[in-house]
């Protein structure tokens, strides 16, 4: 089997296991939801700092639900021993790796622009139509980026005991470029400040280089990590 | 189909297989019997290429132990204390899954289902629905499903009560009838001793003895 056909199966495994048990939709969406308006209350309801703050806090939210997304991904996994029997059947590491970042990558999509609506409806933030196409472009640089380092760290984080503290720990200091950079172009693509939409496309390379390096790094170290 | 001479199987630093020589022919059960930590569940491992070989030599399948162990894999499916299966996915989805790894097709897949007794009112059920036998037969539907023809079992009776034993003993011989090879590391003897056609004491890290075990084939 190629690496390719291993990492569609996976990928549709878990989000069939996703489809049928609802966590991320009745769990993690409204985590991240809740993360938003909370923000709102803490930064006293100041219109104008919201809609200022508005793209860096939809990136926070996305990075606390990484967390849990990852978390749940590789739960289902070593539940009953499934992702070392994919090791002793000898199914190939890359492809569990590009699956899982897949699986991972998908369901993070659909929350981040379910947190773009919400910052529209909440912070009063607009889509210029100039920006779409850089806000699409960073949505899925930055969501590759996000998920390449989730799932090489859930993978590490899933053989140790205190999995739960460890990942956080792992992960958020290595997303934080992509946080910075996923912003920015946020900033430019919704004209936050009087951001010119030009100014995002040096963050998107940004975060395209990120996600390159961590998708062929994870797909390399991944194998030997979850061996271990 | 499992050739073992002299083979060193080590942990760390400790040689938790001190030299066991072994031959296991096809469509054999054999039962590996002794106390915890004599090297039953490492022996498994070594036979599963999850282990490398330290000395001494080793084939499984033709493969050699020493180089070919990642050839090796896909032939085996280990079972041991886990299922390796998703609670959330109805058995037919767990099947499909593990027999999609290989490239198995649909009837392949139907077939594994058929022959472990989890096709008609069990397939769509979910996995976490399912009783500790009827979790153990789909796992060994999904062995059956990626072809597995070496099955190593770890305590394959662990956790399952009087009905759900019997069951899965009449599945392994069945399995075994149909050609796959079954070793099982296990501490029901009495039970494990009828399913055997041969015993095999593992000892301090070596196989001592090997004597015929108590089921009919054993002793045809």
């Amino acid at each position: 089997m190629s690496v390719w056909r291993i990492a569609r199966l996976v990928a549709v495994k878990d989000l069939r296991i996703e489809r049928r048990s609802r966590v991320i939709t009745n769990q993690v969406a409204p985590f991240a939801g809740v993360t938003m308006v909370i923000f709102a209350f803490a930064l006293d309801a100041n219109s104008q700092i919201l809609e200022r703050v508005a793209p860096g806090l939809v990136w926070l939210a996305t990075m606390f639900s990484l967390l849990l997304i990852v978390q749940r991904s590789f739960a289902v996994e070593a539940d009953d021993g499934a992702l070392d029997a994919m090791r002793v059947a000898g199914v190939d590491a890359r492809g569990i790796y590009f699956g899982k970042l897949l699986g991972i990558g998908v369901q993070l999509l659909v929350l981040e622009v379910l947190l773009l609506f919400t910052a529209v409806i909440l912070y009063g933030e607009t889509v210029r139509a100039e920006g779409i196409v850089l806000l699409v472009t960073t949505l899925l640089s930055a969501t590759c980026g996000l998920a390449a380092v989730g799932t090489l760290y859930g993978g590490l984080a899933a053989g140790f005991k205190g999995r739960e503290t460890l990942l956080p720990l792992l992960t958020l200091p290595a997303v934080a470029p992509v946080m910075i950079g996923a912003t920015r172009a946020v900033e430019a693509a919704l004209g936050t400040a009087d951001a010119a939409v030009a100014d995002g496309w040096q963050w998107v390379s940004v975060l395209a280089v990120f996600a390159v390096v961590f998708g062929v790094g994870g797909a390399l170290a991944f194998g030997p990590l979850i061996d271990e | 189909m499992i050739r073992l001479r002299d083979a060193v199987a080590v942990l760390g630093s400790f040689p938790a297989l001190a030299g066991a020589t072994l031959d296991v022919a096809s469509g054999e059960i054999v039962l590996l019997r002794g106390p915890n930590g004599a090297g039953k569940t490492t022996l498994l491992r070594l036979c599963a290429g999850l282990l490398p070989i330290a000395r001494g030599s080793g084939e499984v399948f033709g493969l050699d132990l020493a180089t070919d162990r990642e050839s090796i894999r896909p032939l085996v499916g280990l079972l041991g204390h886990q299922n390796g299966l998703y609670a959330d996915l109805t058995v037919s989805d767990n099947v499909r899954f593990w027999g999609a790894t290989i490239g198995a097709t649909d009837d392949e897949i139907e077939s594994a289902m058929a022959r472990m007794g989890v096709d008609g009112r069990l397939r769509d059920v979910e996995v976490r629905r399912l009783s500790a036998g009827q979790k153990r037969r789909t796992a060994l539907a999904g062995l059956v499903a990626r072809r597995a023809r070496l099955w190593l079992l770890d305590e394959p009776h662990a956790g399952l009560d009087a009905a759900g034993r019997d069951e899965l003993d009449g599945t392994l011989r069945a399995a075994a009838a149909a050609g796959a090879t079954i070793l099982v590391a296990s501490h029901e003897l009495e039970r494990a001793s009828k399913l055997a056609t041969r015993i095999v004491d593992v000892e301090a890290g070596q196989v001592r003895t090997a004597s015929d075990g108590e089921s009919e084939e054993g002793r045809a």
